[in-house]
Formats: C-alpha cells, structure tokens, sequence
C-alpha cells in the first residue's frame, strides 16, 4: 500500500527524457529514403557535406523532426493540462473541440483547393473560432462561481468541447461523403495527422517557441493547478483564484492544440497517452509533469514519424495512426504490470 | 463562558471577530435558507452549526468561505469584509475543511497535507506543522500512503490535519466528525478543543459530538429561521427537538448530558 511512491525523482526523469529526446532527434536525421552514412548527415548538419545531403538534412529530415517534436510537445502538454484542470484522466487535447474546429477548416480549405499555407492559416481561424464557441457556450462554467466544488464547471467545459467535438465530427463526415475522388487522401491524411507537407524550418520554429512559452506560462500555473487537481474549493480557500486559473488554462491548452493542429493535422493519441506515461514515471506534481509530458510527446512523435517514414517506404504513413500503434501498447503493458 | 477573556488584549475595545457575519441571507432556488442571520465568531470560541438535512449548513460554511455569493448581508474576516479581500488574503486567514474530497489522481498523504503551504511555502516549518499535525490526529503512520487508499475517516483527518497545516485562525469545518470511529472522535474532538486561539466553526449531526465540542451553537431550520447564542443556552432538548421535528431528549446533568434521538417504534420487537 505505498502506491504513491514513484520509480523516478523528478530531475532524473527530466535529464532521461531529455536524453531519449536528443537520441530520437539524431535518429530521425540519420532515418530516410535517401541513405546516408552517419558521417555525411551529421557533418551536414554543420554544414561539413555535399549539397545533396544537406539538402536532405537541413531542407527536409531536420524541420520534419523538429516539426514534429513540437508538436507532439504541445499535444502532450495540453494534454497534460487539460487532463488535470478537468480532474478526468480521458481528457486529450482533443476534448474541447479545437481539433474539430481547426480540421473543419482545414478541409474546407483543402476543398476548394487552397495552397498549403492557406490551409493552415484556416486551420488556425477554425481553432481560434471554436475555442471562442467554447468560452460562449460554457460560459457559465469559465465565469461563475454557482458550483462551488468545481465539479460541475470541469464538466461543464468538458460537454461543451465534446459537443463542440461532435458536431465538427458530424460536419467533417458530410463533407468526406460530399468531398470528390481526388481530395479524400489529403483530407484523410490532415485528419489522421500527417507531418509530410508542414516541414519547413520557419513553421518548425513558430512550433518550437509556441512550445517553449505555453510551457513556461504553464510552469508558473503549476503550483495553482496541483491544488486545483483536489477541487475547487479546497484550492479556492488555500490561496487560488480558481476561476481565472481555469480560464488561462482552458485558452493555453487550445493555443497548444491549435497550433499543433494547425502545422500537422489532429495527431492522435500522443496529447492523451504522454502524461500518462509520465505519470507512471514521476507521479503527478504539474511543476514537473509539465516538462516531462512536453519531452516524452515530442519524443514519441519524432520516433512515431521516423517509423511512419521508413517501415513501408517509399510509401509513408499518417504519423498520427503510428502514435496510437506505438502508445497503445506501451500504456497497456504499464498499466498491467503496476 | 469566559467573559474575562476579551480583557486580555492590548486595547480596551474588543478586537475584531475573527469571523463575522451580518445579515446574511442564503437561497437555493427559490428557497430561502437562511434569512438575517448575524454571527460574531471570536478567538477561542467554538461554534457548531446544527440543523436537518438540507437546511443549508453546507451552503453558509461554503458562504463563509466566499465560494458562494449571499443573497443578501456581508461576511468579514478580522474586521474586513470579504469581498475587499484578495483570494490569497482570505485564505491566510481561513481554512476549509471540506466533506468531499476529489482524489482523481494518485497523491501521498504528505503531499496532499503539504497543499496548505501554497501561500506560506513549503519550507522546514511548513513541513513540521504538517509532519506534527498528521501524528496529532493519529495519521503518522499514513504520510507515505496514496490518499485514494485511505478509509473515509482516516482521508477526513487527512483533511483536518491539511487545514490546520494551512497555520489560520480561523477554521471551517463541514462535519469534521462524520466519518470517525468513537476513539478518534473523540481525538478529533479533543484536538479541535485544544485550539485556544482559534476561531472555529463546524457543521454536525452527532448532538453528542456537537455538544462536546462547542462553546456556541447556531441552528438553522431550513426555511430561513435561526438561533444563535452560547451551547448551552440554544442546544436545549426543546429546541433541538422542534429543530429536527423529532423527539429529542437530554439524560444526565449539564457537564455529563447525553442527548438520545427517538428510535423508531417498530423496530426489533416487530414482526
């Protein structure tokens, strides 16, 4: 009955992470279609290798990986937050309807045929447009103060993102039946989520400080989110205001999820199952469950995407569908074996 | 009980009560709970808050606390009322100790103690006060244990001990005896008496804990009537009778009273 203890402290689990983060990176750059010897990528990488290779490098393998860290980082930490400010371990960044918001536009935008920044430039309105739904509909959760235990406003925002969720899902499906022949793979592989077209440096480093300052804001939020895990009035009456608390909250996991929706499409699985893992690791204190979420997401991603690209290459796989293929098992076999 | 007490102090007015309500006016829906109720808690006093179920006990803790607007009337803290104060304010002042706990994710006894110090910081004493407060509540051997593993009485000394980590003078209590076998009600009991400069409030049901416990009591009926005052003076078999609409007698004499409920008529010699 010491279930509370954890395998990890917290700087140790940190320092891991980090290191399997830095190791799936060099292993995405060393992974393609394009064989090249260890000492080719890494000399171009500092620029010490023929065109072709850096090229590939710096051009095509470094803003896919980096891409796609940040993106899983920002999907685990919404995940992350989202599963804490609502107290319900199902929740993923997917829960509060940004997803189905920013996806309906995107595929509306892939529709009528629009270039790839526009379709991201819609995935982003239809974020911020559905987070706007979410704060209108579940206004008297965000705003009020009627329930004072809190369990009616996190299931208040909770059913109106899963309504929000709904409806855009409903929506996305008449327009898949209604999309012709030659759209459906695209919007297929936006809604599976697929790292393939995003891969630009410039969209690898607006990905990356999203990252960097949602987890730095979230990090200041961490001691309030710890104690508002144990209920609203209880965290009410130690000291936090619980009501902006969760509306920073709510807007800083849709800004995670919006942004990473936006560059790679709803990749699944990674934004629900990253806490978890960490938190079968380091046990559940925000101030560092926060970071870690953030390495193990962008870790899983980049190992996912290295897998998607190279097992049945030339053909690649939606990132999104290897995510959930790696994940599932490997929480299962943690959950089995506590 | 003690009028000598408030001659104590520095100053020749009597300071602020610690706690304080004016006036307060409770609804739910379109029922009112609680109609002009006025209350001065001070140091060293004790308060029980008694009443049947659904009269709204819960509803004027959660008041006290400003996690509830009133319908009408203020609540003061020291003086100040609490809607001139900040939530960090407020909460160096007051503590709650809740009925209802949400334990979604694992999280040792120690840590759970440990949330009191989010404003005053986790610092050596902070972790004395804690480490100290779990052993006076007979929870010591549980600081390692996952909360979600604890029975109810030993998760709501848990949170007696939390509250009293938080280091206020002044505590709310939601039936902090509810859940507690006779020997650690009676420690509960006993710990909560030992708080000579504390301001405390507590809801609950057992009349005999009630009566151990407060100096004061305030009963609500429910439907808007009140009566507040010295235990001994409002907690009398007559009024707590008419306030449950049961029959309630008190046997033995004033320092050794034992209130006893009426059974039901049919009971074991039925059938």
């Amino acid at each position: 009955m010491r279930a509370a203890r954890v395998p990890l402290a917290a700087p140790q689990a940190l320092t891991l992470l980090a290191l399997l983060a830095v190791v799936a990176l060099l292993a995405a750059l060393g992974t393609g279609s394009v064989a090249l010897a260890p000492g080719e990528w890494l000399g171009a990488l500092f620029g010490r290798s023929d065109a072709v290779a850096e090229a590939v490098v710096w051009q095509l393998r470094l803003p896919r990986a980096l891409t796609g860290f940040a993106v899983g980082g920002l999907l685990a930490l919404a995940g992350a937050l989202l599963q804490g400010l609502l107290r319900n371990p199902l929740a993923d960044p997917y829960v509060l309807g940004i997803s189905g918001g920013a996806a309906l536009a995107a595929l509306l935008a892939l529709l009528a045929g629009w270039p790839l920044l526009a379709v991201q430039g819609a995935a982003a309105a239809g974020a911020a447009a559905a987070l706007a739904l979410l704060f209108a509909l579940a206004h008297r959760a965000l705003f009020s103060r009627q329930d004072w235990h809190g369990e009616q406003a996190a299931a208040g925002v909770l059913l109106t993102g899963v309504m929000i969720a709904s409806l855009s899902a409903a929506l996305l499906t008449l327009l898949l039946s209604a999309a012709p022949e030659a759209q459906l793979r695209p919007m297929l592989f936006w809604l599976l989520g697929d790292l393939g077209g995003a891969a630009s440096l410039p969209a690898a480093g607006v990905a990356l400080v999203a990252l960097a300052l949602i987890l730095l804001v979230g990090l200041t939020r961490a001691g309030a989110l710890n104690l508002m895990l144990r209920g609203d009035a209880q965290a009410h009456t130690q000291g936090v205001a619980v009501e902006r608390e969760r509306r920073l909250l709510v807007t800083l996991a849709a800004c995670g999820t919006g942004v990473a929706v936006t560059l790679a499409g709803a990749v699944g699985f990674v934004g629900f199952v990253a806490p978890h893992l960490v938190r079968f690791l380091i046990g559940n204190d925000q101030r560092s469950l926060l970071p870690a979420s953030a390495l193990a997401g962008g870790t899983l991603v980049v190992v996912a995407d290295t897998v998607a690209r190279s097992v049945v290459a030339p053909l690649q796989l939606p990132v999104g569908v290897v995510t959930a293929l790696i994940g599932a098992p490997l929480f299962l076999w943690l959950l089995t074996r506590r | 009980m003690n009028p000598a007490a408030s001659s104590t102090g520095p100053r020749a007015a009597p300071a602020a009560p610690l706690l304080a309500c004016r006036d307060l006016v409770l609804r739910a829906g379109r029922r009112t709970l609680v109609e002009g109720l006025t209350l001065e808690v001070r140091a060293g006093e004790r308060w029980v808050l008694l009443g049947p179920n659904g009269a709204g006990k819960s509803t004027l803790i959660a008041t006290l606390c400003g996690l509830r607007e009133p319908a009408g009337g203020t609540v003061q803290l020291a003086g100040t009322p609490l809607a001139q104060l900040s939530v960090q304010e407020a909460a160096r002042h007051r503590a709650l100790v809740s009925d209802r706990w949400l334990d979604a994710f694992a999280s040792s006894v120690i840590d759970t103690v440990l949330t009191a110090r989010f404003l005053p910081g986790i610092d050596a004493a902070g972790r004395a006060l804690a480490i100290d407060w779990l052993a006076r509540l007979d929870c010591a051997d549980l600081a390692e244990r996952d909360v979600r593993s604890l029975s109810r009485g030993e998760r709501q000394r848990v949170a007696i001990a939390t509250a009293m980590t938080q280091g206020t003078p002044c505590v709310l209590l939601d039936e902090p005896t509810a859940h507690q076998d006779p020997r650690h009600q009676s420690l509960v009991l006993q710990r909560l008496g030992e708080l000579a400069d504390h301001a405390l409030l507590a809801s609950m049901h057992d009349l005999n804990c009630a009566a151990h416990f407060a100096t004061h009591a305030v009963l609500l009926d429910g439907r808007g009537g009140w009566q507040a005052g010295a235990a001994d003076d409002v907690m009398t078999a007559e009024r707590l009778s008419a306030l449950f609409g049961t029959e309630v007698r008190a046997l033995g004499s004033n320092g050794d009273r034992v209130f006893v409920a009426r059974w039901p008529d049919a009971g074991r010699h039925g059938a």
